[in-house]
């Protein structure tokens, strides 16, 4: 099934996505906005196989810049400093990547074997949404991502809302009328998804690294990664096997996937442990709860993306574009109609997980390195390859314009606690929950109340509000 | 702990005005009030061809939910004043500042002059001194990545003054 052709593109594309996931600021989410034009010159399955390639490998990367320099190479690995850093300072940073490498490989294939069962069925029951289970199920999502989010549920509601506002610019896809248009010919189209994302992530960034040039880093010393010790293993696995569980569950609810995992990951394996107050002093449960949590959100990530066609995280919404770009529209028909396409994105992201297990465990010394490019290098070199990515799509100027005004957005958002990543589902979900609202209220002649006689509908309304009362039952308790 | 609470202190004393709660606040109400004057621009579908409601009626719920829902966190940042930021420092409005230069250049001059422009001024205000990693990432780098994606994407940028030298 896989050809030469696809071997290498997958093994760029995790060399790749571990260089993202090291670097500070950048991630899978940019990495794979960036990469987006070059999959123009792929066919769609090697193309989705550089995206999803990427975004497994990225995601293990940050550990590796968690545990040496204390600094999350993403934000799914924040929990790992806090015991992997210090375990590193003990003199033991090989032990602790060791640790990292196998418990996100264990998460990340776990979260394969959840995508490769449960996308099928959910693909199935998608068969009985219509236009208003869909609007449902959107409202959904997009609840679920402000109350698990990161941060406050209300700011992330926002910020989702205003993704979803950024969606209705240019002509109405009903009636062809202009929105919020001013006369200006190129906002017709609407706002493309690469410079809103690439603005918000990479440009925001480089922002918020210029307020931190008087950083410094504290690095340890790797001299190599070790594999863990028979009673590492037995003090882990079943740290392990909890948190791929927790990560491909909370994976599969669009939040921010790995980052919010990882933390829930992380916690409880805190809860469960016969040494809690090892934790945050270097445990070794501790680098394994968050490490396999967050790497079995990618799998997780993808169930939705690829069965409803609604994005788990970021870069999941990146993969998304990257199929639609492509002529591939998610879906149940997907499955149904190109099953050896998902085959090999499932095998694709299999082969990702042993890869990037290879690379970190033999090359995390060297990725390490890597991190050693100065900001005032490596950032104005970010910011050319950015524009240059953003103009490509459409060969628009305005398009630039636009990723250096959500750059500036982006930065002040996350500055006064606003999450950016709802922006970006928003974005990716708007067009659908206008579109499956409007056309619902067309079978329903007007009459919003006949969503409440659609089971599903009601069911994920119900889910919906439960979903919206949740943050304040939890500081609530709390409190209490 | 203590610090946060100092913070938190620090930001009360100000008047509102000053408070970043009342600008996060304010900058929201205020364009999301003219977002949604403007909604009421919007041509209308006729009745007889309209189905379902009409094009301005979404937007124009999303912005009174981002009015309502800003209104809340104002509301209850009474209760729970917000940490105050630190202040920022020059190397941002710096930054800022290449990225107008940047507008201003691709727009009037050419796209990889501004791109070069950019790439140096930030790495020189970011701490660079060396000539030769200010031409690389100024010049060099930029090159590199022009003729990439000129060749493998085939992609063809806009006309300026550098630009053309290459196209012609």
């Amino acid at each position: 099934m896989f050809s030469s052709k696809l071997l290498m593109v997958l093994i760029f594309g995790t060399l790749f996505g571990l260089i993202l996931g090291v670097l500070p600021g950048l991630g899978p989410t940019t990495g794979g906005a960036l990469i987006l034009p070059f999959t123009m010159t792929l066919d769609p399955l090697s193309a989705i196989v550089l995206l999803t390639s990427i975004y497994c490998a990225g995601t293990y990367g940050g550990a590796i810049t968690a545990v040496l320099i204390n600094t999350p190479g993403t934000p799914a690995a924040a929990a790992t400093c806090l015991d992997g850093y210090p375990l590193a300072q003990k003199g033991e940073a090989g032990r602790a990547l060791g640790m990292a490498t196998v418990s996100s490989t264990v998460g990340g294939i776990f979260s394969v074997i959840v995508l490769v069962f449960f996308a099928p069925v959910l693909a199935q029951l998608a068969y009985e949404f219509g236009q208003p289970e869909y609007f449902a199920l959107a409202i959904f999502g997009l609840t679920m991502l402000a109350s698990i989010g990161e941060g406050s549920p209300i700011k992330n509601l926002i910020a989702g809302a205003f993704g979803i506002l950024i969606s209705t610019i240019g002509k109405d896809f009903m009636t062809s009328i202009d929105r919020f248009t001013y006369g200006i010919n190129e906002l017709s189209v609407g706002i493309g998804f690469i410079p809103v994302v690439v603005g918000l992530f990479a440009i925001s960034e480089m922002l918020t690294q210029s307020t931190l040039l008087d950083q410094v880093f504290k690095r340890v010393a790797l001299k190599a990664v070790k594999l863990p010790s028979l009673d590492d293993y037995k003090k882990t696995w079943k740290t392990i096997l909890r948190s791929s569980g927790i990560g491909s569950f909370i994976g599969v609810l669009p939040a921010e996937g790995g980052t919010v995992a990882s933390l829930i990951g992380y916690s409880e394996a805190k809860r469960f442990s016969k040494e809690p107050e090892e934790f945050g002093k270097g445990s070794i449960e501790g680098i394994a709860g968050a490490e396999a949590a967050n790497n079995a959100a990618t799998g997780g990530a993808m169930v939705p993306t690829l069965a409803l066609g609604i994005p788990g995280s970021a870069t999941t919404a990146v993969i998304l574009t990257g199929l639609i770009i492509h002529g591939v529209r998610p879906g149940p028909d997907l499955f149904r109609e190109q099953p050896e396409f998902l085959y090999g994105i499932f095998g694709a992201m299999l082969i990702a997980n042993v890869l990037f297990f290879i690379f970190g465990f033999f090359g995390a010394k060297l990725f390490a390195r890597i991190t050693l490019v100065p900001n005032k290098i490596l950032w104005p070199m970010i910011f050319a390859v950015s524009v240059c990515g953003t103009y490509s799509l459409s060969q628009s100027i305005i398009d630039v314009w636009i990723m250096l005004f959500f750059g500036v957005l982006g930065f002040f958002m996350r500055r006064f606690g606003f999450s950016v990543v709802p922006v970006i589902i928003g974005l990716i979900l708007g067009e659908l929950v206008e579109g499956t609202l409007r056309q619902s209220l067309v079978i329903f002649d007007g009459n919003w109340l006949m969503f409440l006689t659609r089971p599903i509908a009601l069911t994920f309304f119900i889910l919906s509000l439960i979903a919206l009362a949740f943050p304040l039952i939890r500081s609530k308790k709390q409190k209490n | 702990m203590n610090n946060v609470q100092n913070k938190k202190r620090a930001n009360k004393s100000l008047p509102f005005f000053f408070k970043d709660e009342f600008k996060v606040f304010f900058v929201i109400i205020f364009f999301s009030t003219i977002l949604l004057i403007s909604t009421f621009t919007f041509d209308k579908v006729p009745p007889i061809l309209n189905r379902g409601i009409q094009p301005a009626t979404f937007p124009k719920g999303l912005l009174v939910l981002i009015i309502f829902l800003t209104s809340i966190i104002y509301y209850l940042s009474f209760k729970n004043p917000w940490k105050k930021e630190k202040k920022l420092p020059k190397p941002f409005f710096l930054t800022i500042l290449s990225f107008i230069l940047f507008v201003i250049i691709s727009k009037t001059l050419d796209f990889f002059l501004a791109i070069s422009v950019l790439s140096i001024f930030v790495s020189y205000n970011w701490g660079e001194k060396r000539i030769f990693y200010l031409l690389l990432v100024g010049i060099l780098f930029p090159l590199v990545v022009f003729i990439f994606f000129e060749m493998i994407l085939g992609l063809r940028f806009p006309p300026g003054i550098i630009t053309n030298l290459y196209y012609y």
